[in-house]
């Protein structure tokens, strides 16, 4: 069942991107910054947790789940370390995916040519 | 007259009916990407026998890697051409622009091509994430005390 809800969120966020796509000016560099702004909202209320209990690698493959593992990253460390660690925290969750997209990035960048 | 009247009807229907076939594409194909997600998650956590957490991040992982990989070789700028939004959305998005910016950049030198410009496409969705995350995070522990 956690399969069938994989992808149904998914698609329906990719859905909901296509439409503000077709339908407006925004370009695709637009929509992936709401749509992390999105997810980071939704963490406030702890919502996007709720989410991700229910729905599973569906809502930890979209952009939202950055968003959302920024906050929720900087909440954990400011629970033990005040204010200053929502500083602190801010990459927890999300460095292995940031460092390991830069590191692939510039390794086959070393290997292979513009294909145009 | 007629065809005056013939071509204004095909413009009002033609891009109505592609972005229909982009909606119904993007969907299908996004909701693949999360099936396979699942699948990965599964499959880590019951064969290197980890907690979920960490398989999260082997999945993450595993989709970035694939994404850059296939934008090397070429073929995933084709994919993305024909599902859109349903390959931007997913993470492969992030790590296809990182990779596609920095192959396209390396012919203007190392640092001055492809270190200026690696974030040129991406660079958006970690700025905007960062203030967001600091802005709500301050919120939340300002209103509601911390987690």
């Amino acid at each position: 069942m956690i399969y069938l809800y994989s992808f149904l969120f998914a698609g329906l966020l990719c859905l909901i991107g296509q439409i503000i796509l077709d339908n407006t000016k925004l370009t695709p560099g637009h929509i992936t910054s709401l749509f992390v702004i999105l997810g980071s909202f939704l963490d406030v209320f702890s919502i996007y947790d709720k989410i991700v209990r229910y729905v599973g690698g569906g809502a930890l493959v979209p952009i939202t789940s950055f968003g959302h593992l920024l906050t929720h990253g900087a909440m954990m460390k400011a629970n033990s370390y005040g204010f200053i660690g929502i500083a602190m925290g801010m990459f927890d969750f999300t460095a292995s995916g940031i460092t390991s997209a830069i590191f692939f990035a510039f390794i086959f960048s070393l290997f292979f040519k513009p294909h145009d | 007259m007629e065809k005056k009247l013939y071509e204004k009807i095909v413009m009002n229907h033609k891009p109505k009916e592609h972005r229909i076939k982009n909606a119904f594409v993007a969907f299908i194909i996004g909701g693949i990407v999360g099936l396979i997600g699942q699948g990965l998650l599964d499959l880590y956590t019951y064969y290197l026998n980890i907690s979920t957490n960490d398989a999260a991040v082997f999945m993450i992982i595993t989709l970035i890697f694939i994404a850059s990989l296939f934008t090397a070789l070429g073929f995933f700028d084709k994919m993305v051409n024909f599902a859109r939004c349903g390959l931007i959305i997913p993470i492969t998005g992030f790590a296809h622009s990182l990779t596609s910016a920095a192959i396209e950049f390396k012919r203007e030198g190392y640092v001055t091509g492809l270190g200026a410009n690696i974030f040129k496409l991406a660079g958006t969705v970690i700025l905007y994430g960062i203030v967001s995350a600091y802005i709500f995070g301050i919120i939340r522990y300002f209103i509601m005390g911390g987690a």
